[in-house]
């Protein structure tokens, strides 16, 4: 709840904070991160919901419940983290530009804070949606050309598919007894029969999947990422789609168990077929924005993948890999950005030898590439590991197909790498000019993350295991009863 | 010293080293390679000490650090194991590695990343270090991964050239190809036996506690992996290539140590391989066919330090044609002495090269042996221990796995041997064209030749005297009392071994055999390249099977034409076909359907934007304030 006012009343000073915006802003993010650590030391990640909220809103039903779990407290650090880092992305660009977008990252926040704490189903639909309209504001105004149609066609998909959301979260309601509620609690309480299961959970489902997005609901996804401003795409790419995956544990699985024998596998082969799909079309992109973004869709693939096994492993590969995805993406966004503001483009077609301009950078680039191709002791690998072992337990040639990805990732990753870092620089190209304060800071806080939780992986398990343990039981034993 | 602490110190050391070259290196000049070499000395120094007590006992030590991952059941410690198979590769591995880093010292004094070289060589030795003492297959594939990095990084080392950087990204993916093998492989074992610790699976395997077809499944998948890592058919095509690193690089890595990691894994795993018969065979053909196709290849080549990488492809396939037959020690003894010999071989080219200023193609070389005395003794030293001249270190091991190749097949036996043949006259003709005759280079080159300094020549002299000695540790049966000492070291890992006695005069007729094409070798290229002074022709004159040869009959262009070229196309297609035509087509045309939403959203942009957001941030702030007062 304090994480969703912090950043509030900080978009509302920023907003009218003339020329402290900036600063004003990462004060603020960085207060709720702190707020956040603060409530980790005191989290027992035990499975219980803590730092609860809960009073009537609408009616008794409909209630402004906020709680936090293993799994909530993972995304809600996730996003505390990032938020900081997003803002200093921005720290030296356009004044002007910055005193409306800062705010909205902020706004972000709240949203992103209050969809990962949401306990009543009604509450999290308001936050989910909130959550689009800064983001969609940051991507159709300061984008590239071809924003206004970009960014509608991923407003509109990605509305069609809240909407589907809310149409199951009602029928949901409806089947509550007594006065109706869509409180968490009572919503996973309600037994459907299996068409009713299957359609419940396919509108549920197909909100998720656009989000994160899944093949083939993934083609708002390169545009948009691509013509949005690196900020944006950070957003959208670092936190917002695990929304999606988020979405699929606490407010897919457990409420329609009764659909998932016959949905989950079908949401599998879907998921490693955008793994390689992704993978594949990545490896002749030229553009540095597309091919993370391309790069992007196939790494969440597998994360979908490994919650369709409804195995422990997925389940705890998703968690930590949600974290660690997000960590990897905004890293490399970061340096694309990065990139572009010196060299003013991020084709691969343009740019050569950035390498001999800024050893630091390239270090710290490389740091990113390494661990989004998932290396061991980097952060990807953990996680990589869990799922795709899930997945091939579960099947062993939809395993080795999802497996494809630590080859098709270390080409194309490397392949970026190359053509940007390496090479032959011109005379423009050493003048690649050395980071700002601001971009270091970022850029080592990431690649920190990414050698520290590449070593030592566990106190992130730890911290989601009692949920996922949690999940996991539950829906065996509703799979079961059923 | 306490035994976690000569762990730690081995570990550590390369790691530390790592750091501190990565760094401050920069402001260390000189230093970085002296502390780079110290930290692989310090480790050398504490594997003697844990060999030592190895060797008073030979339970494997073990060391855990910490639990990496726990999810359920799924438990993966950080752990680390010393045991007579490790402890060999752990002496090669620092041993040669510390040689290697002093000779780096001179050699890459003049270059501009000095110190980034040794941070990655350090982080190189820290990776093959976790390779070797992993107890389990997790920590081990972190070391798999970790020397195919280090192997990408000092390929690319001189980033600014692009042939070298895609020669690198090649073996890195190519070695990831692999590497999917090898962890479908570990999936497997994790499946079948619930553990990835070694000693829980080795023993569960020795119970019969598992599925014979999934065992096989396991084997052929660690082979895959290994196909990769030690550049057999079909994933060898990378190490040629990987000559474009510093040639100390392609000393350590592509010759002594990385290379041999499927080799030490196949050992490692021997009691998984020996209840799998067809993975066994698949090992040996594979072995067999690599090593006669690479010496093949060799025949042709005009790059010294090209030959010395399809001499090592097919030395690594002759090692696999041992694990093949069984016979791990074997295996085990042709990597310690191929480490010995072939980093030697290396160094030596690497002195060439270096008092050539670059120069990389024997047929503008010639007479070097005049100018360059030392480096000539020891890379004849070298050359005589790889074609197996008697006595040497290369004689004793070839002979070693001839011998059960002889065992296993009579009629395998010829192929094996002719591919030492064709060693032998790749080999002696390498040296007789680079350094005997008359000089063929420029002038101006010859005037500025210089012997390298002690700094290079030391560890070329050092290496020189483990290629002849290195047979010791393995000598053959009919010396009695003293024979046969590595395979008595390793039997404690060893599960059952094959014992062959075939008495003396046998073993001594396959030896006189083995002697008699070297010398047939010999001769043929003396009488070529020194009597009547050829000098190999220029690519355009080959013809036939020489054309085929030469051109490594075509393997690359077919992997280029089959693979590359197919993907491209698919990701290509699939790009703008199947992405924007079709499946966004699809998208577009719902997207009409419902133009009355999009002409609702639409609206929003035309007007103020600035208005909306404000009004948004005070709906947003009113619903929470209402709710929190009242």
């Amino acid at each position: 709840m304090e994480l969703i006012i912090l950043p509030l009343a900080g978009a509302l000073l920023s907003w009218f904070g003339k020329n402290w915006n900036r600063q004003v802003s990462l004060l603020t993010s960085l207060a709720t991160l702190a707020l956040n650590l603060f409530w980790l030391s005191s989290f027992i990640p035990d499975g219980n919901l803590q730092f609860e909220h809960n009073f009537p809103w609408m009616s008794e039903g409909i209630r402004f419940h906020t709680a936090i779990d293993g799994l909530g407290m993972l995304l809600l650090l996730l996003t505390n983290i990032l938020i900081p880092v997003i803002l200093l992305s921005r720290w030296n660009m356009n004044a002007d530009q910055n005193k409306h977008l800062l705010p909205l990252v902020l706004l972000m926040q709240a949203a992103l804070n209050g969809v990962f704490t949401a306990a009543n189903g009604m509450l999290f639909y308001v936050f989910w949606e909130l959550a689009l309209i800064p983001v969609y504001f940051i991507c159709a105004k300061w984008g590239e050309t071809d924003r206004i149609r970009i960014t509608l066609k991923f407003f509109i998909y990605t509305f069609l598919g809240s909407v589907l959301m809310l149409a199951s979260l009602l029928f949901l309601y409806w089947k509550t007894p007594g006065a109706h509620s869509f409180e968490w609690t009572e919503l996973v309480a309600v037994n459907l029969s299996e068409a009713e299961a299957w359609w419940v959970g396919a509108g549920l489902l197909i909100a998720f999947l656009i989000k994160i997005p899944v093949f083939p609901f993934h083609t708002w996804q390169a545009d948009t990422y691509t013509s949005s401003p690196a900020a944006g795409t950070m957003l959208l790419s670092g936190i917002m789609l695990k929304m999606g995956i988020f979405g699929m544990l606490r407010w897919y699985l457990p409420l329609v168990p009764e659909a998932l024998h016959s949905q989950m596998p079908l949401v599998a082969v879907l998921s490693v077929a955008g793994v390689v799909y992704g993978g594949i079309i990545a490896l002749r992109q030229h553009d540095l924005k597309r091919l993370a973004a391309y790069s992007s869709f196939s790494h969440v693939g597998l994360i979908a993948a490994g919650i369709c096994t409804m195995s422990l492993n997925g389940f705890q590969g998703a968690a930590i890999q949600m974290f660690n995805h997000g960590v990897n993406i905004v890293a490399l966004f970061f340096a694309i950005s990065i990139i572009e503001q010196r060299m003013g483009n991020r084709s691969m077609d343009q740019l050569r030898g950035l390498a001999s301009g800024s050893k630091p950078f390239a270090v710290l680039f490389m740091i990113a590439v390494l661990g989004t191709v998932a290396v061991p002791l980097t952060n990807g690998f953990p996680g990589e590991l869990l799922l795709l072992q899930s997945i091939f337990a579960s099947h062993a040639l939809l395993g080795i197909c999802a497996g494809l990805t630590i080859i098709f990732c270390a080409a194309y990753m490397l392949r970026m790498y190359q053509f940007s870092m390496f090479g032959q620089a011109s005379e423009k190209q050493n003048g690649f000019s050395p980071l700002t304060t601001a971009e270091w800071l970022g850029m080592v806080t990431l690649a920190a993350l990414v050698l520290v939780l590449g070593v030592y992986p566990q106190p992130l398990l730890d911290l989601t295991h009692a949920s996922m343990n949690q999940l996991y039981d539950i829906i065996q034993e509703r799979i079961a009863l059923h | 010293m306490n035994q976690s602490a000569l762990f730690l110190i081995i570990l550590l050391a390369p790691l530390a080293g790592f750091v501190l070259n990565g760094l401050f290196g920069k402001k260390l000049h000189a230093l970085a390679g002296w502390i780079g070499s110290g930290a692989v000395l310090m480790s050398f120094i504490c594997s003697l000490f844990l060999f030592q007590r190895i060797a008073a006992d030979s339970t494997p030590l073990l060391f855990k650090l910490f639990q990496w991952l726990n999810v359920g059941n799924f438990q993966i410690d950080l752990s680390f194991q010393a045991d007579r198979l490790s402890s060999v590769m752990l002496l090669v591995v620092t041993g040669v590695g510390f040689l290697i880093h002093v000779y780096s010292i001179a050699y890459m004094h003049h270059d501009e990343g000095f110190y980034k070289f040794f941070a990655y060589l350090n982080l190189f030795i820290f990776s093959m270090l976790l390779l070797v003492l992993g107890s389990n297959f997790v920590v081990m594939f972190f070391g798999w991964e970790g020397v195919g990095l280090c192997s990408y990084l000092l390929i690319g080392f001189w980033f600014n050239n692009e042939a070298y950087g895609k020669a690198a990204r090649k073996a890195f993916v190519m070695n990831r190809i692999g590497d999917l093998g090898l962890l479908i492989g570990l999936f497997l074992i994790y499946f079948q036996f619930g553990t990835f610790e070694y000693s829980q699976v080795f023993e569960k395997v020795e119970t019969g506690a598992y599925r014979p077809e999934i065992l096989t499944a396991i084997c052929l998948s660690l082979f895959i992996g290994a196909t990769g890592k030690s550049a057999q058919i079909p994933l060898f095509t990378w190490l040629p290539d990987a000559m474009a690193g510093p040639t100390p690089v392609s000393a350590l890595i592509h010759a002594a140590t990385m290379v041999t990691a499927g080799i030490y894994m196949v050992v490692r795993c021997n009691v998984l391989f020996n209840y799998s018969p067809i993975t066994r065979d698949v090992i040996l053909y594979t072995g067999l066919l690599t090593s006669v196709v690479a010496a093949l290849i060799g025949l042709k080549q005009n790059d010294i330090k090209k030959v010395l990488a399809y001499s090592t492809v097919s030395q690594l396939g002759l090692m696999f044609v041992a694990l093949g037959c069984g016979a791990y020690s074997a295996a085990l003894f042709h990597v310690v002495t191929h480490a010995f010999f072939k980093a030697l071989l290396f160094l030596g080219s690497g002195s060439v090269i270096h008092a050539l200023h670059g120069e990389q193609d024997i047929r503008n070389m010639g007479g070097l042996k005049k100018q360059l005395p030392i480096t000539y003794w020891t890379f004849l030293i070298g050359t005589l221990a790889i074609t197996g001249f008697p006595l040497f270190s290369g004689f004793f091991s070839k002979d070693e796995i001839l011998l059960s190749l002889y065992d296993r097949s009579h009629w395998l036996y010829p192929i094996g041997l002719g591919s030492a043949f064709i060693t032998a006259f790749y080999m002696f003709r390498l040296l007789f064209v680079t350094f005997h005759g008359k000089f063929r280079g420029a002038e101006e080159q010859q005037a500025h030749m210089h012997e390298s300094p002690a700094l290079m020549s030391v560890p070329l002299i050092i290496l020189a005297v483990l290629s002849i000695l290195g047979g010791l540790i393995n000598l053959p049966h009919y010396t009695g009392n003293i024979a046969q000492g590595l395979h008595h070291w390793l039997s404690p890992v060893l599960a059952d071994q094959p014992e062959h006695h075939h008495g003396f005069s046998t073993e001594m007729m396959f030896a006189a055999l083995a002697v008699a094409g070297m010398l047939l070798a010999l001769f043929l290229t003396r009488k070529k390249y020194l009597s009547d002074a050829v000098v190999p022709e220029a690519d355009a004159e080959m013809t036939g099977m020489g054309k085929l040869i030469g051109q490594k009959f075509l393997i690359d262009e077919a992997y280029d034409a089959g693979f590359v070229q197919t993907t491209e196309h698919l990701s290509d297609g699939l790009h703008t076909w199947s992405d924007k035509k079709i499946i966004d087509g699809l998208v577009q045309q719902s997207g009409k359907l419902t133009g009355l939403m999009g002409g609702l959203v639409s609206k929003v942009q035309s007007g103020n934007i600035e208005w909306y957001l404000l009004l948004m941030v005070l709906a947003m702030a009113a619903i929470l304030g209402v709710n929190l007062f009242i």
